[in-house]
């Protein structure tokens, strides 16, 4: 066992990709000297060279575009997207490009590559660095999204991204980059399409991923001092979508809330209340209910607090569903 | 020129040209080519026939056969130029109307047909031909082919990609990107832009203030501008900045001067927005007339050449013709397939509900 912080653990996690397969190459701005803004390239580019990690001019469209020639020509390219805001150049060449160019090849063309994002707020940022665009990638068909939420899921989570065939946007909670866990370096990961039951409950289910894993789980802790027990699901996996882990646990407890950065409006979470009433109709006590960012841009950064579900807005929904 | 004036008229005086409209052999002080007799008979052979394809696509369409089609009428020269100059190892990047170039490459014309007529949105492997997919969103390939070309230098091989776009796309993000990209990492690849003078209704004065071939000096590396109706000088020039990439000595802008002859594709109306005069003007430019001429005045081919040829053109019509109309659609549970490279639950499971939903009308 080794301590790692989540940001620690990706960057092991690259390093240990780009030992195992000489074509796997690190691209984004700043990813060479500097070791990318948050540091999860640190280092790579002294021992892998330039060629390999590749400091690109600043523009996003390019690094994707970029990206997806080296995959036609057999390369793995992991690219750093610098903040979530900054992705959008880049929406065309990801939906319209990287997501759809197997399909019109009719499989002959794999793309196997990575568009790491680091997401959500939190951390007391300007405007277009704290947001949370997974919905807009899980509703791209020919994509896959995942989000790590833990130290030890990111050190596999990257690695099994990178040997991955289809291109993947990889979601990486940027508050929690700091944060610390033993991390097995010589063990398997749970398979990149699972969710993980991470904490186990009799009462509920909170389904989250990425950054509001840590705040369900400590909202679990607070519950349990009440006398709730909450299970806490995490879903590593967006798309494809782990529904039979959702299923058998909502069946159990019949309630479910859904807690997430992103705005509730149209949110991942909304196909996740979908799907969990179509297969837990019967079981269901309450409503899937959500809790998340409201219907606004992100705010300045001394409201974000407010934005942000914290540990009492989701035992605020948890008491909602207990209410029906 | 104004904005009302046919353009092209008056050729550029900066224009790489080896071939003049009336087919004699011009001098240029940095270019030259020697084709002997059979390669100039193959070169006219290739026009003729991708002229003839093109032509079988529109009236396909016209009866209803395609659902839309993007002709290269007038664009032959440029295409079947810049395509002999790519070697078997060298790497192709089209938009949706290199239909020339995908005959230099060996791909049935069949298969790009069937894209058209909403069989598939591809249909043909990139890897096969060296020739990449369709690329329908205007620019985008311009950085797929730039990546590619980073590709090759990591790996040391002797090939170069060429990328396809016209004059339109050079307004685009992803086209002056991927300049960007090229000059910095020198990549090996070769910018063919085909200014055919129109980006649909738009003429080129809405595009850029300054000839096409100037952009590259601003972004550091050389710009060349091409008579896009003389394939000699298509072929030498190209031939020159392919091998020029393979060398190390980085990427080369190409523009080759030409005009779009028919509409932009068979759901445009040119009468809206452009001048009979201008048309004229360009015919007596034609791209395969002065090769024939050229073929004739050295007497490097007999009337029996042309007429061969001609006989050529109306049998591949006539294939092209009966196998687009003979390709099945696909199966319904073809819109499942490759989404992602292996199995999807959602996908599956979606699959599953879908045929068997259709499977209930069957009873």
């Amino acid at each position: 066992m080794t301590t790692l912080t989540l940001a620690k653990a990706l960057n092991e996690g690259l390093r240990r990709s780009m030992e195992d397969d000489p074509k796997v190459l690190v691209m984004g701005e700043d990813v060479g000297k500097l070791g990318g803004v948050f540091r999860v390239t640190d280092g790579l580019q002294k021992d892998f060279g330039e060629d390999r990690v590749i400091d690109t001019p600043l523009a996003e469209s390019g690094i994707i575009g970029t990206a997806i020639g080296l995959a036609l020509r057999g390369y793995r390219p992991v690219c750093e997207i610098q903040f979530d805001g900054f992705v959008f150049p880049a929406a065309d060449q990801i939906i319209t490009q990287l997501a759809k160019m197997p399909l019109r090849s009719l499989g002959t063309l794999k793309l196997p590559v990575v568009v790491r994002i680091p997401c959500g707020g939190g951390i007391g940022a300007v405007e277009h660095h704290s947001e949370s665009p997974e919905a807009y990638f899980t509703h791209t068909a020919g994509l896959r999204v995942v989000a790590c939420s833990n130290p030890a899921d990111a050190y596999t989570m990257i690695q099994d991204a990178v040997r991955c065939d289809d291109p993947i946007i990889f979601f990486e909670p940027k508050r929690r980059y700091w944060d610390k866990a033993d991390v097995d370096l010589a063990a398997p990961g749970l398979s990149l399409d699972r969710a993980r039951t991470v904490r186990q409950g009799r009462d509920i289910t909170l389904v989250a991923y990425g950054p509001m894993v840590k705040t369900c789980l400590e909202a679990a802790a607070a519950a349990e001092e009440d006398g709730r027990s909450i299970e806490v699901i995490d879903l590593r996996s967006l798309n494809p979508l782990d529904v039979d882990v959702l299923t058998e646990s909502v069946t159990r407890t019949g309630r479910c809330v859904v807690a997430h950065e992103a705005p509730v409006f149209t949110g991942f979470g909304a196909e996740l209340a979908a799907r969990i009433t179509e297969r837990c109709f019967y079981s269901l006590e309450a409503p899937v209910l959500r809790v998340g960012g409201f219907s606004t841009p992100y705010p300045p950064s001394r409201l974000e607090d407010h934005y942000l579900p914290d540990l009492d807005r989701v035992l605020d929904a948890v008491d909602r569903s207990f209410a029906y | 020129m104004t904005a009302d004036a046919p353009r092209g008229v008056d050729a550029p005086p900066e224009l790489v040209q080896l071939l003049t409209p009336e087919g004699e052999r011009v001098e240029h002080p940095d270019y030259d080519i020697e084709l002997t007799a059979e390669e100039v008979r193959s070169l006219y052979r290739d026009l003729v026939l991708v002229r003839r394809i093109d032509l079988e696509a529109v009236a396909l369409q016209r009866q209803g056969e395609l659902g839309i089609w993007a002709s290269l009428l007038g664009q032959e020269a440029a295409q079947i130029g810049s395509g002999r100059a790519l070697t078997d190892a060298d790497m192709a990047f089209p938009t949706y109307r290199e239909h020339g170039v995908a005959w230099c490459r060996d791909v049935d014309p069949v298969k790009l047909l069937g894209l058209f007529r909403g069989v598939s949105n591809g249909g043909w492997d990139p890897a096969e031909h060296n020739f990449h997919l369709y690329t329908i969103v205007i620019g985008s390939q311009a950085l797929h082919a730039v990546g590619y070309a980073m590709g090759i230098q990591r790996d040391g091989a002797e090939a170069a990609t060429i990328v396809y776009f016209g004059d339109g796309a050079t307004s685009q993000g992803d086209v002056n990107e991927s300049f960007i990209w090229a000059s910095v990492f020198n990549a090996p690849v070769v910018f063919f832009c085909q200014n055919n003078q129109w980006a649909i209704s738009e003429p080129l004065e809405k595009q850029s203030k300054i000839p096409l071939y100037k952009r590259a000096s601003g972004f550091g590396f050389p710009g060349i501008r091409v008579d896009g109706n003389d394939v000699f000088a298509c072929l030498a020039v190209t031939r020159r900045a392919l091998q020029n990439a393979r060398e190390g000595q980085g990427p080369t802008m190409i523009e080759a001067f030409t005009y779009r002859m028919g509409a932009h594709t068979t759901s445009d109306d040119p009468t809206r927005y452009r001048l009979a005069d201008e048309l004229e003007a360009w015919k007596l430019k034609d791209p395969i007339e002065r090769v024939k001429a050229y073929l004739f005045k050295n007497q490097l081919a007999d009337q029996e050449f042309f007429e061969k040829i001609d006989a050529e053109a109306d049998a591949l019509g006539k294939d092209v013709r009966s196998r687009c109309l003979a390709l099945p659609d696909p199966p319904p549970g073809a819109i499942f397939d490759h989404v992602y490279a292996g199995a999807h639950p959602l996908l599956d499971e979606e699959r599953e509900q879908y045929l068997t939903y259709l499977a209930g009308f069957e009873r």
